[in-house]
Formats: structure tokens, sequence, C-alpha cells
């Protein structure tokens, strides 16, 4: 028997009410039924990053957070960030400074980024590649990931 | 892969959680950064998860009288943040950087790394070497059981069913005492391949995570007078399994090598 449980919760600012079977994760929750196709799905046993969002302001695992636990919650994704600008820094600089590329990564990369931008202090490279430590990338090799990072973070010059 | 059909239930006081946990099939749910992939693995199938977050009292750190309790619920991310607990606990301070990623510190928690019990995890041994107290309470009361008799065996502790950790209670460091943890992971938020809790006080405690089945408190080598026959010591106090990594003989050389670090921290004054 499937087991299921209503839920409300805003997402990316828009308040939704839906029944969602006991089981079922965020990340498929924001995927599947809400067509939030941004965050992505690697391992689904928190080692790889790829499902990275915001819920009540802080980074979490997608797939380590059963969608009913959200009830009541605030969650942001990586398309509502991207709307409402907040990324614009973050995504500018891993653009051009080629921080992706097949992009599998990126939308958690740039949810684990900007979690240190939001501490408003500099840090060392050192810093950054620990606070990413759990976001895995199998493209760039992360040099190019950590150097735009430091842009945002540290500012240029 | 996907978790398999599990009923989902959120009480708010302790009481409803005793009755709910002692029921057939169902599972208490913390932060989930344990529980979560080992459902998504299907390594565990539940009736019914019993989500505990709702209980406030099983939340926050305080300090009274000299004792630091930190509520069950206390997630990583709030260990990590407290001004309290590197005052007074500086033990944990240092350990909760090694756990995991900042996405899992944000949600895992303190009773649910306890409760589990994995021994490559940081907080048991700092608990061992601190000569902490775990409460515990279930339907009929609470009870008080030392650290060092929690850790049982492997994935193993002293709770009953139906039972909840609720807090952990350990000294707070005096000014003449120090505490080190070192640890030694491939990645930066790995479980550890070999880590140590280090504690001087009133006396000194060795106890490593990832050598045994449990936090293992090296007896020998807490008691040694010199840092050579400390490591000579630590040949009888550990037997460290291999893992997929790392053969027993190396664990043993690289617990050397974190016991000379601390030896060095813990002899040197502030
Ligand atoms: C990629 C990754 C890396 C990790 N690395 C580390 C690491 O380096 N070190 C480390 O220590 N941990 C690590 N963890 C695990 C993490 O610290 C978990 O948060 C922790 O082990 C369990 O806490 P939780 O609150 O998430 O518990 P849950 O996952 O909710 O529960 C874990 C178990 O404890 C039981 N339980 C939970 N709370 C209670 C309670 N109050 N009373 C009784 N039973 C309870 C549950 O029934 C379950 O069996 C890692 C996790 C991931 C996904
Ligand atoms: S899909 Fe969540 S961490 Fe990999
Ligand atoms: S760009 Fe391909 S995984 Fe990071």
């Amino acid at each position: 028997m499937e087991h299921a449980n209503d839920i409300t919760l805003t997402v990316n600012g828009t308040r939704v009410s839906r029944r969602v079977p006991a089981r079922q994760h965020l990340v498929d929750f924001l995927r599947d039924e809400l067509g939030l196709t941004g965050s992505h799905i690697g391992c689904e046993h928190g080692v790889c990053g790829a499902c990275t969002v915001r819920v009540n302001g802080e980074i979490v695992r997608g797939c380590l957070m059963l969608a009913v636990q959200a009830d009541g919650c605030t969650v942001d994704t990586i398309e509502g960030l991207s709307d409402a600008k907040e990324l614009e820094a973050l995504q500018k600089a891993f653009h051009e400074r080629n921080a992706l590329q097949c992009g599998f990564c990126t939308p958690g990369m740039l949810m684990a980024a900007l979690d240190l931008t939001k501490k408003n202090t500099k840090v060392t490279r050192e810093e950054i590649r620990a606070h990413i430590s759990g976001n895995y990338c199998r493209c760039t090799g992360y040099q190019a990931i950590v150097d735009a990072i430091e842009e945002v973070v540290n500012g240029q010059g | 892969m996907k978790a398999p059909s599990f009923a989902y239930s959120k009480p708010q006081s302790l009481a409803e959680a005793f009755e709910l946990a002692e029921r057939p099939g169902a599972k208490v749910l913390a932060g989930g950064q344990s529980l979560i992939p080992s459902l998504n693995m299907r390594l565990s199938a539940p009736e019914l998860l019993v989500d505990i977050t709702g209980i406030g009292s099983l939340r926050g750190i305080s300090v009274e009288q000299g004792v630091v309790r930190i509520g069950a619920l206390t997630t990583h991310a709030q260990i990590e943040r407290s001004a309290e607990i590197r005052k007074h606990a500086p033990l944990l301070a240092q350990a909760v950087t090694h756990i995991a990623h900042p996405a899992i510190r944000n949600r895992g928690t303190l009773g649910g790394s306890i409760a589990l019990a994995d021994p490559a995890a940081e907080y048991p041994a700092c608990l061992v070497a601190l000569k902490a107290t775990i409460v515990v309470a279930g339907r009929d009361g609470e009870r008080l059981v030392a650290a060092d008799n929690f850790f049982k065996g492997l994935f193993e502790v002293d709770l009953r069913p139906g039972e909840l950790v609720v807090a952990a209670e350990f000294p707070a460091i005096l000014k003449e005492e120090r505490s080190v943890f070192l640890e030694l992971a491939r990645r930066h938020g790995d479980y550890a391949i070999i880590g140590l809790a280090a504690h001087k006080g009133a006396e000194t405690r060795f106890v490593y995570c990832g050598a045994g089945a449990t936090p293992v408190f090296a007896k020998r080598a807490s008691a040694a007078k010199d840092l050579d026959t400390g490591k000579k010591a630590l040949e009888k106090d550990l037997n460290p399994p291999a893992d997929l990594y790392n053969s027993s003989a190396t664990k043993l050389h690289l617990a050397k090598v974190l016991l000379t670090r601390a030896w060095n921290t813990l002899t040197t004054s502030h």
C-alpha cells in the first residue's frame, strides 16, 4: 500500500499544496510533481551533491529529505534563485571561467557556492574546496570552479 | 534507487513518540542523513517512520554548573556554529568539521549519529574521551548510560525498543585541561580512515574511531608516560580492521601518526 500525506510548502515564492507518497524524496517531488528539473539526481544517497536545494535558507541534500518533511517549509531551487538574480554573479563567473562542461553538477555546485557567498567573509581556496567537498564534478577537475567561486566570494582584484 | 513504501508520522510529544516507536516495524527518523540513504538503497525497509524532529525538548545546547548538555536533535551545523561548544567542548568543535559536508551537517543530528554508532563516526569517540553520559528515555522513564557502556558493538548500542536518545552530557573543559581531535580521511568530509579524540584532564584518554567495531579507548597508550612507550602500547591496544583501501598495518601506522600529533598538542602549554 502506498501511504500518502498532504503537504503545503512555498517553492520559489509560490505556495503549493499536494498529496505526496510518504517515501517520495524532495528532489523527486520538485522534478516530477512540479516540473523543476534543474535540481539533478545522481546517487540518491547523499554523496554527489547534484540534488542540493535550499530549505528554510539552508542548503540540504534533496535526496536525503522526504517531501513530507518539507511541509510548511520554504524551498528554493536553482530555477527560483536564477530568476531572482541571486545567482547572477556566480553564473557569470562560472561561464567566463569555464567552470562547467556537461553541466550536470552545476546547479548543485552553484547552490553550495552561493551558501559560501552568504557568509560575507573572504575565504581561502582550501576553504572553498572544503565547502564544495560534497559536490562531485566529473568533468572540470574543480580548478576552474574554485577560480570562479574565489572571484565572486573575494571580489575581483 | 527509490525507497520502499512506508507510512510516516510526526509526533509532537515524547510520550506520543515512545508509543509510535515501539510499534513493530517502526523506525525513528531524525536528520535522515544515514537512514534515508539506507532506505533509498533498500538496505532497510521499515513500515513506519517516526519523525521526531517536531519534539522541541530534544533540541538545544546548554551549559550549567560545569555540565554541557546537547539535545539529540541538535544538528552538526548548530554544534559547528555554537560559541558555547567552542568554549566548553573544543573537542566536539574540532570534530564536527570532519563530519560530512555542509548540506549534510545542516540536517544530521548528534542523537542520530550516536544511535547509529557508525564505527568511523566522530562523536562516539569524542563522547567516550570526555566520559560523557548518554541520556536515553522511553515509556518507563529516563536512563543514564555511560558512553563507555553505550557503544556495545558494530552499529549496536544500549537502546531498548521504543527508547530514544534524548541528550549527551559531559563536563565542560577546565582551564588546565586540553583536547584535540585529529582525523585522516581520503577526502574532506568522508568517513575517517582513522580518527583520534584525545582529552587530557585528571585522566588522559586517547579514543580512536575507525579502529574497531566501536570507539576504541586505547587504555595502555593513554596510561603511558612518554610518547615512545605510548606508540608501542598502541600495538596492544588496537587491532584495526582493514578497509577497502587500507590494511590493518597501515591503519595502525596512521594511528601512531595521530598519537604523535596529539601527544605534542596535549603536552604543549597554552
Ligand atoms: C555522504 C555522507 C557522508 C557522511 N559522513 C559522515 C562522517 O564523516 N562522520 C559521521 O559521523 N557521519 C557522517 N555521515 C552521517 C551523518 O552524520 C548523519 O547525520 C548521522 O550519522 C545520523 O544522524 P541523523 O540525524 O541524520 O539520523 P537518521 O539518519 O535520521 O537516523 C540514523 C539512525 O539513528 C536512529 N535515530 C536517530 N535519532 C535517534 C534518537 N534520538 N534516538 C534513537 N534513535 C535515533 C534512526 O532510527 C536510525 O536508525 C555522512 C552522511 C552522508 C550522507
Ligand atoms: S543525488 Fe543527492 S547527493 Fe547525489
Ligand atoms: S561539469 Fe560535468 S559533472 Fe561537473
